[in-house]
């Protein structure tokens, strides 16, 4: 099976406190630790454990500049055959289906039985592999959880639902499938297999090798724009606790007490 | 303006509160706008919710079919493409099933889409400016979006109260006849409910929870000895579920187990709007995360910036010497 992850760069949220920068039309990008999107992660070791069993590729693929290199080589590590960039200046400022067009045009000159992304990224928007899907018309599914190979033709994939409930559902090859975080254990990648694949080429693709749909995409395409970012006016908010740690330990007793939490 | 939509979830012939909080999101984009429900399924389920969100909304369209029984997000697109007008402006909650209907759907409408708006500014002739989150939640964002040829939102759920209006008497459309035959490659065969697990986090009334600030799975021992110095069960964050450290049963939020304790002690948790989904009936809260900028904060009623991982076992020690080893009845399971 052919399949293709499309992934994406992220400020690593787990290692950073975002501060909006001075302007407030943007976060402090100075400094920020960077990683791999975390589902994206998911979906590339999901990939890697198909192909496995059934033979084929994985190729990762990202829209972006040099900088995402590192994350195509981080998952090549992981063992994706293939990394590709999809990267040109006409594609800044693309919203989501900006960037679900970019692809499409990828895909389009190429053939993958699999298209995975991770469920969401730093956006939060859960958007791209749908839109991906509507747009080829092939079959689609969030927050895939599990996926078994049926035969050449179908998958059963389990989508994550309300109160750890799973739906179960079969879905025809070719499709797209979001991946939701949890679904197996992403393999460890230490520094001597990035060394390896170092230096590896990966291609790039423009919007005039792909016939990118120049209408929607690039900040003239993008019917959502972000205005600004902004802190919202904290609410009630905590009461926090600035003392050392054991006074701050004794009040968190005195209050439990209080509230009925201890006696 | 264009006509506003809402397509209501609906499980065992009962409406989704999502369904009468996007008709309140629906007067946010324009105060004078009447929304449609969009209501699919079939049989005597399907009418009982379309006659329930009368109430709410004055037109009801509803869209019934076999093959819409359980709602396959693939085959509701098609349904709803048939149906709806040029520029419609459709609101669907951001659940599970409105993360796989939406940007399909705007797709397909040439639409606009806007996922999981948690507020909306209102109208500036075409522009809708709505409120989202980035980041996990750490920064909010202002977007601007052109509903000139319509648009496709997820709202929040729980971010918009449902108004209180005095109660419609909606008048319920059949559409049934408009969809033309629903084929997709995707089929839903069943839904596996989850298994209960060693400990039930829903009947406790503290619960000590853990997210990713608890770092490695051994660590998990420093969260378990707080909470049987408490009398109080272990639940935790996603992070700590995906990494396989605790069972699926032990997760609080919309895709794990919703909990009503008095005391809750969020420990290592950034508090994304999907885990504090899974806590009700206000509970007082403590959070304890080394980010000061970490979402938990605007919710936790108490809030300590520090290391989990010191601060737990020292937190331990502490209710020890002061319980002199008793149980501690208030922490007892309900």
């Amino acid at each position: 099976m052919e399949i293709l992850v499309c992934v994406k760069r992220v400020p690593d949220t787990s290692e950073n406190e975002i501060q909006l920068n001075a302007a407030g039309n943007d976060i402090e990008r100075d400094d920020l630790v960077y990683s791999i999107n975390e589902p994206d992660n998911y979906a590339v070791e999901e990939a890697l454990q198909i192909v496995a069993k059934t033979g084929g590729n994985v190729t990762v693929a990202t829209v972006g500049g040099e900088d995402d290199e590192e994350v195509l080589r981080r998952e090549m590590a992981m063992g994706a055959k293939q990394g590709v960039l999809i990267s040109d200046e006409a594609f800044n400022g693309s919203d989501g289906k900006g960037i679900a067009t970019i692809l499409k045009a990828y895909v389009q000159k190429n053939h993958y039985d699999l298209i995975l992304t991770g469920i969401q990224a730093d956006d939060g928007a859960a958007q791209v592999g749908g839109m991906l899907a509507a747009m080829i018309d092939y079959p689609f599914a969030s927050l895939v959880n599990s996926i078994e190979v049926l035969d050449g033709k179908k998958l059963k994939v389990s989508r994550e639902i309300e109160g750890g409930n799973k739906e179960i559902n079969e879905i025809d090859l070719p499709c797209v499938l979001s991946i939701q975080t949890g679904i197996n254990e992403p393999r460890y990648v230490g520094m001597k297999g990035i060394r390896q694949v170092a230096s590896v080429e990966i291609p790039t693709f423009g919007a005039s090798d792909l016939s990118v749909d120049e209408g929607s995409i690039g900040e003239a395409g993008a019917k959502v724009k972000r205005v600004d970012y902004f802190v919202p006016a904290a609410g009630k908010g905590a009461e926090m606790l600035t003392g050392g740690r054991q006074a701050n330990i004794d009040k968190v007793i005195e209050l439990l007490k209080a509230k009925g939490g201890l006696n | 303006m264009a006509r506003i939509f809402a397509f209501i979830t609906h499980k065992n012939g009962l409406a989704d509160d999502s369904a009468f909080e996007l008709a309140s999101a629906a007067r946010r984009i324009d105060s004078t706008s009447s929304p449609t429900a969009l209501v699919t399924g079939s049989g005597s389920e399907l009418d009982a919710v379309c006659a329930a969100v009368g109430s709410s909304y004055a037109d009801v369209w509803k869209i019934g079919n076999e093959k819409l029984t359980y709602p396959n997000a693939e085959l509701v697109r098609k349904a709803l493409i048939q149906v709806l007008p040029a520029g419609a402006v459709v609101l669907i909650p951001h659940n599970h099933f409105g993360i796989d209907l939406g940007p399909g759907l705007s797709v397909k409408l040439d639409a606009a889409f806007v996922s999981d708006a948690l507020g909306i500014d209102g109208l500036e002739g075409s522009f809708l400016k709505a409120v989202r989150q980035e980041f996990g939640g750490q920064v909010s964002a202002h977007v601007r979006c052109d509903i000139s040829s319509g648009a496709v939102i997820t709202i929040r759920p729980g971010a918009f109260k449902p108004l209180e209006l005095p109660a419609l008497n909606g008048t319920v459309l059949d559409k049934s006849a408009e969809i033309g035959a629903l084929e997709s490659g995707r089929q839903y065969l069943g839904t596996i409910v989850a298994e209960s697990g060693d400990v039930d986090i829903t009947k406790h009334q503290i619960l000590v929870s853990i997210g990713r600030g608890i770092q490695d799975k051994e660590n998990v021992a420093i969260a378990e000895e707080l909470a049987e110095a408490l009398g109080a069960a272990v639940s935790c964050s996603r992070p700590v579920v995906d990494a396989k450290w605790l069972p699926k049963s032990r997760q609080v939020g919309s895709s794990g187990q919703t909990v009503k304790p008095k005391v809750y002690l969020a420990c290592g948790i950034s508090g994304s709007f999907q885990h504090l989904a899974g806590i009700k009936g206000n509970p007082f809260i403590v959070a304890i995360n080394k980010n000061p900028k970490a979402p938990i904060f605007q919710v936790a009623d108490l809030g300590i910036v520090d290391d989990v991982l010191e601060f737990i076992p020292a937190f331990t020690d502490r209710i020890r010497e002061v319980s002199g080893g008793k149980t501690n009845a208030a922490g007892v399971g309900q």
